[in-house]
């Protein structure tokens, strides 16, 4: 059995914070650098231009992408061939009050009612998995409240289907137009249960923008969809133009009989995410 | 679509002029409010009790900034979704309030009462924190410190790029999503 001190997680997670709300990943900053060229209108040229730039800035200066440096969502798979020396739980969330604290990272926890701020992003929204192995993997998501806010689940009919899905997508990214600071890039949860498929939702936005599904079918499902959400001309800012979403993702598992869950997680073009393993 | 340097504070006919689509660099001090210090703001007009900023052509940025690294007066500060800040937008508007600073739709009541007082909605580029931080040249908080980063912030800002979305004639830039393309139409 291997030992991880639980410092070394606290000093993984607080780095992964800062540099997360700092650097873009490549794939994301590759769609925003080649954006402007795929675009028309002046307008939405000048939204991915401010964009690039702004890109820039964050990775040389000290202020982050964006000021809405997000909730920290972590999915942690534990080997099962590792022990923790200390509290994993709490090791995760000193690793959030540790970098948003010291990397000067907008604290945006608070009591759901009375609003007031928990001071230091703390709680995190930590999902475990058990895994063969003696390694810890963790994947952090700094996941900002605009594009949280533009989210659904549904419980479809079954006979609804994959046209039921479709007209649902769309629909909810029509509707959210420029609210979750399009172009955005879009997590789709199918099946297991009302939770699972929301969970699914959010793993799918972890996948990066050039990552092809394994399965052919919801591969071709994944290009046909942001197909369309494209044809919808929202466009950066939601000023109009080509691209409405970056990047559509599917995660799928088998649901009960008499349901067909589905869940949008919609993330802003902001993509801030990151993953270690110890 | 043309383009303006203005002042803030807003005068009405600067405000009037201004149609949606033009691109507007915004020079002088405005002031920062999300959803909590709107609520604030709202529970102390109806207790009567005096603001604690002057609304008259006020210019209001929705905007919660990540906190000031040392030798900076301001972290990140670009705009949050404003649809949170339509049921208080009206009554401001009414107040004096001439414009605010935000990215995402407004509701039918909040257009209206563009229309009603001459006012305008300016947009700014969602995600583009860092850049937007760069024309904030002072900042200080001036109520609701408790609030953190939502506190009521007066910002001196020098050519803050923002572009008119909704006008006081009616005009708006955001694009109608084509459903009939995606065969929902």
């Amino acid at each position: 059995m291997r030992t991880i001190a639980a410092t070394e997680i606290v000093k993984a997670v607080r780095d992964m914070c800062i540099h997360a709300n700092h650097f873009q990943p490549a794939d994301v900053r590759k769609c925003i650098k080649d954006g402007e060229a795929k675009e028309d209108s002046p307008t939405a040229k000048e939204v991915f231009r401010q964009l690039a730039e702004n890109i820039d800035l964050a990775e040389k200066t000290a202020l982050p992408l964006c000021q809405d440096t997000g909730l920290a969502v972590l999915f942690v798979s534990v080997g099962q061939d590792v022990h923790i020396d200390g509290n994993l739980t709490e090791a995760i969330n000193e690793g959030v009050r540790k970098g948003y604290g010291e990397g000067f990272l907008r604290k945006s926890a608070c009591h759901p009612f009375t609003r007031k701020n928990t001071g230091d992003n703390t709680p995190a929204v930590i999902h475990y998995d058990i895994v063969p192995g003696d390694k810890v993997r963790i994947s952090l998501m700094a996941k900002g409240g605009g594009a949280e806010n533009m989210s659904r689940v549904m419980m479809l009919a079954p006979a609804a289907g994959w046209e039921g899905v479709k007209e649902f997508v769309l629909k909810r990214v029509a509707e959210s137009r420029s609210n979750p600071c399009p172009p955005i890039l879009i997590g789709i949860g199918i099946g297991g249960t009302f939770e699972h498929s929301a969970k699914l939702a959010k793993l799918a936005l972890m996948r990066k923008v050039d990552d092809v599904n394994p399965d052919p079918d919801l591969a071709a499902k994944e290009t046909e969809l942001l197909g369309l959400v494209n044809k919808l001309g929202i466009g950066p800012m939601g000023l109009g133009g080509k691209q409405t979403a970056l990047s559509l993702k599917i995660e799928m598992t088998p649901c009960h009989i008499a349901s067909l869950p589905l869940a949008v997680n919609i993330q802003c073009h902001s993509s801030r995410h990151e993953e270690v393993e110890l | 679509m043309a383009t303006h340097e203005l002042k803030a504070p807003l005068s009405d006919a600067d405000a009037r002029m201004l149609r949606s689509g033009d691109v507007v660099y915004l020079t002088g001090t405005i002031y920062t409010a999300r959803d909590a210090a709107h609520k604030k703001l709202v529970e102390l007009l109806d207790q009567g009790k005096e603001l604690p900023l002057d609304l008259k052509g006020a210019v209001i940025y929705y905007v919660g900034p990540s906190p000031a690294q040392p030798g900076h007066v301001i972290g990140s500060a670009g705009p949050t979704t404003s649809y949170r800040m339509d049921s208080f937008a009206p009554r401001l508007h009414s107040l004096g309030v001439k414009a605010s600073i935000g990215k995402g739709i407004r509701n039918d009541a909040v257009k209206q009462s563009l229309k009603d007082y001459g006012c305008v909605y300016f947009g700014a580029t969602g995600g583009a924190g860092a850049l937007l931080s760069a024309c904030i040249k002072e900042a200080e908080v001036i109520a609701f410190e408790e609030m953190g980063p939502e506190a009521l912030r007066k910002l001196r800002v020098e050519r803050l790029p923002v572009l008119v979305i909704n006008d006081s004639v009616g005009g708006e830039l955001y694009v109608m999503p084509d459903l009939k393309a995606v065969g929902l139409g």
